[in-house]
């Protein structure tokens, strides 16, 4: 699992090559748009289609529900804990694992992989079974009168497990093909830690972990099955947007759920649209620094 | 933990960042997933087995495995084509296509579910022209298996484009100037390189689907014994408060992801040998 499509691919314009004869180009190209067309595209569509099918007034009064409402707040509010734990979880672990050499490191970097194999209704139903009142620490919270499960505690720790290799599995890499040198040439001239850290570490990473954070987010934003374990679905006090999404669908109030559904369309459009950008701007930057390289180099 | 001995780089914060890192994978992976093995130990080897192998489990696993294996398979083949065409072929729209493939990991699964199930429905876009044709999709195996087909389709993609792009130009011009015809040069030269990465992807694609449920759940219908898919049932033992049987079902999924997991790692060995070989 060392590459996968959360890392960024290296895609370039420099590649083509088209000797192929032109109805076999053609062929391929029309296969392309077809296949994603109707797997991709139409998806898309048919949301904001349903969501407008009764016009742009009714789609503007589904987002003034309260429960639309509490379920953008709550939303919101998760992953505004979430993304930062990962990020600062991130950073650490890129430290770590990029600039020593230790006795377990490939073990760490094969646990830090591991939420991303486990299905997203076992990432929910094992806080379950750790909070729950037949849980291990379910009895103990009861007689504290604290609740983790059908809470928002619950669903911002299942959202933790399912967002949590995001940014690690961006900065480790990058931070091995960047080196050391800069950091500890900074040492010598008797920089301390933290000033490597915010002055040359985190400049040098600052798109990798953009990258890490608008991918965090989007999964943040959108976990359904995890989050629909633990969250108990209480109105206005546990729902998340995709799970105030499924509700309207199942009470067949579909334009409301494909009103609601379009916001997450939007976020999910932004998302692409953000990482296409850095992914360009890295692309960029990477030709830029070799070409320099090689013109400071007869 | 293992042996944390100072290392030999002179820079600072190597006891705080491992030791932190360490602690928050034990709180948010390690001890949850401890209480999920833990619960299904709870369980005797009989009874283990009894939940494990029970009819209405053996059905949901029928189903998810044929599904995600269909679903795989029609991603290794129109994902090779949409791979080649993105690398190869320029093309108006190639980069907004290139873009879109990621579509599947940046839309919200519960989102993609209810799209598609409106697509397929008996009055959906698609749906209406099948349905006269004696081909219901939505709350069938066809259902899931589009689905599932959706969910996986980046992976393949995505791993096939770097190789497409490392290709040697110079490999296809000696089978050429050799008197290889292109198929002979396709069949012969480029698809052999370029299985490893396509198994990789497959696998990969294969494995997202076995556990995959906001994306299914809408479009699957999910009737006990013929279109419910294991993740669903696990969530249905929950709501019975049957947290044993929902254990012991998860972990055989588990296994089950983990044991492809480590076939894939095996391919990736194996094409890594391959290719230092070949160099």
């Amino acid at each position: 699992m060392k590459r996968t499509p959360t890392d960024m691919p290296p895609v370039a314009a420099t590649h083509v090559r088209e000797n192929d004869p032109r109805w076999v180009r053609a062929t391929l190209i029309a296969i392309t748009v077809l296949f994603l067309g109707i797997f991709l595209a139409l998806p898309l569509a048919s949301i904001f289609t349903e969501a407008l099918r009764k016009g742009i007034g009714v789609y503007l009064a589904s987002f003034r529900q309260p429960d639309a409402y509490a379920a953008i707040r709550l939303t919101l509010l998760v992953s505004a804990i979430a993304v930062p734990l990962n990020v600062v979880f991130g950073l650490a672990a890129a430290w770590a694992i990029a600039r020593f050499r230790f006795c377990g490191r490939n073990v760490l970097l094969t646990l830090i992989d591991l939420p991303f194999a486990v299905s997203p209704v076992i990432s929910g139903l094992i806080y379950v079974l750790l909070f729950g009142l037949h849980g291990w620490l379910g009895p103990w919270l009861n007689e504290h009168d604290l609740q983790v499960i059908f809470a928002v505690p619950g669903i911002v720790l299942a959202t933790l497990f399912v967002t949590f290799p995001f940014v690690a599995r961006e900065l480790i890499p990058l931070m091995e093909e960047q080196g050391s040198e800069e950091e500890l040439a900074a040492r010598v001239l008797g920089a301390s830690g933290w000033q490597i850290f915010w002055r040359i570490t985190l400049p040098n990473v600052r798109w990798g972990l953009l990258y890490g954070v608008i991918l965090c987010n989007a999964r943040a934003m959108g976990e359904f099955g995890a989050v629909s374990v633990v969250s108990g679905h209480i109105r206005g006090l546990t729902n998340t947007v995709p799970l105030h999404v499924e509700i309207l669908y199942n009470e067949y109030n579909f334009v409301a759920a494909f009103a609601v559904a379009s916001l997450l369309a939007l976020l999910a459009l932004v998302t692409l649209g953000l990482k296409t950008a850095v992914e360009w701007k890295v692309r960029r930057d990477r030709a830029e620094s070799a070409a320099s390289r090689e013109g400071s180099t007869p | 933990m293992w042996h944390i001995g100072r290392t030999n780089s002179p820079l600072p914060g190597f006891r705080l960042t491992l030791g932190y890192s360490v602690l928050y994978l034990s709180l948010i992976v390690l001890l949850p997933l401890a209480a999920l093995l833990a619960k299904a130990s709870a369980a005797s080897w009989s009874e283990f087995w009894r939940i494990a192998l029970d009819p209405r489990a053996v059905a949901s696993y029928r189903l998810t495995l044929g599904a995600a294996l269909a679903g795989a398979l029609i991603n290794a083949v129109f994902g090779f084509v949409v791979a080649w065409t993105l690398v190869r072929y320029s093309f108006p729209g190639r980069r907004l296509l290139d873009a879109i493939v990621d579509l599947p990991f940046a839309m919200p699964t519960a989102i993609s579910g209810i799209a598609l199930t409106a697509i397929y429905a008996r009055t959906g876009w698609i749906g209406q022209w099948l349905e006269p044709l004696g081909i219901p999709v939505a709350f069938t195996p066809l259902g899931i298996t589009i689905a599932l087909t959706f969910i996986g389709l980046p992976f393949v993609v995505r791993t096939l484009q770097p190789p497409l792009q490392e290709l040697e130009v110079e490999l296809e011009q000696a089978a050429a100037s050799l008197g290889a015809s292109r198929w002979q040069t396709f069949c012969r030269v480029l698809l052999p390189t370029l299985l490893p990465p396509l198994l990789t992807g497959f696998a990969l694609a294969f494995a997202r689907a076995l556990g995959e449920y906001g994306s299914v759940v809408f479009i699957s219908g999910n009737m006990p014994m013929k279109t419910e898919i294991t993740s669903l049932l696990i969530i249905v033992k929950l709501e019975q408060y049957d947290y044993t049987g929902a254990a012991v079902i998860a972990t055989v999924m588990l296994g089950a992801s983990f044991a492809i997991l480590l076939g894939i790692n095996g391919l990736q060995w194996w094409f890594n040998q391959r290719h230092r070989a070949g160099a």
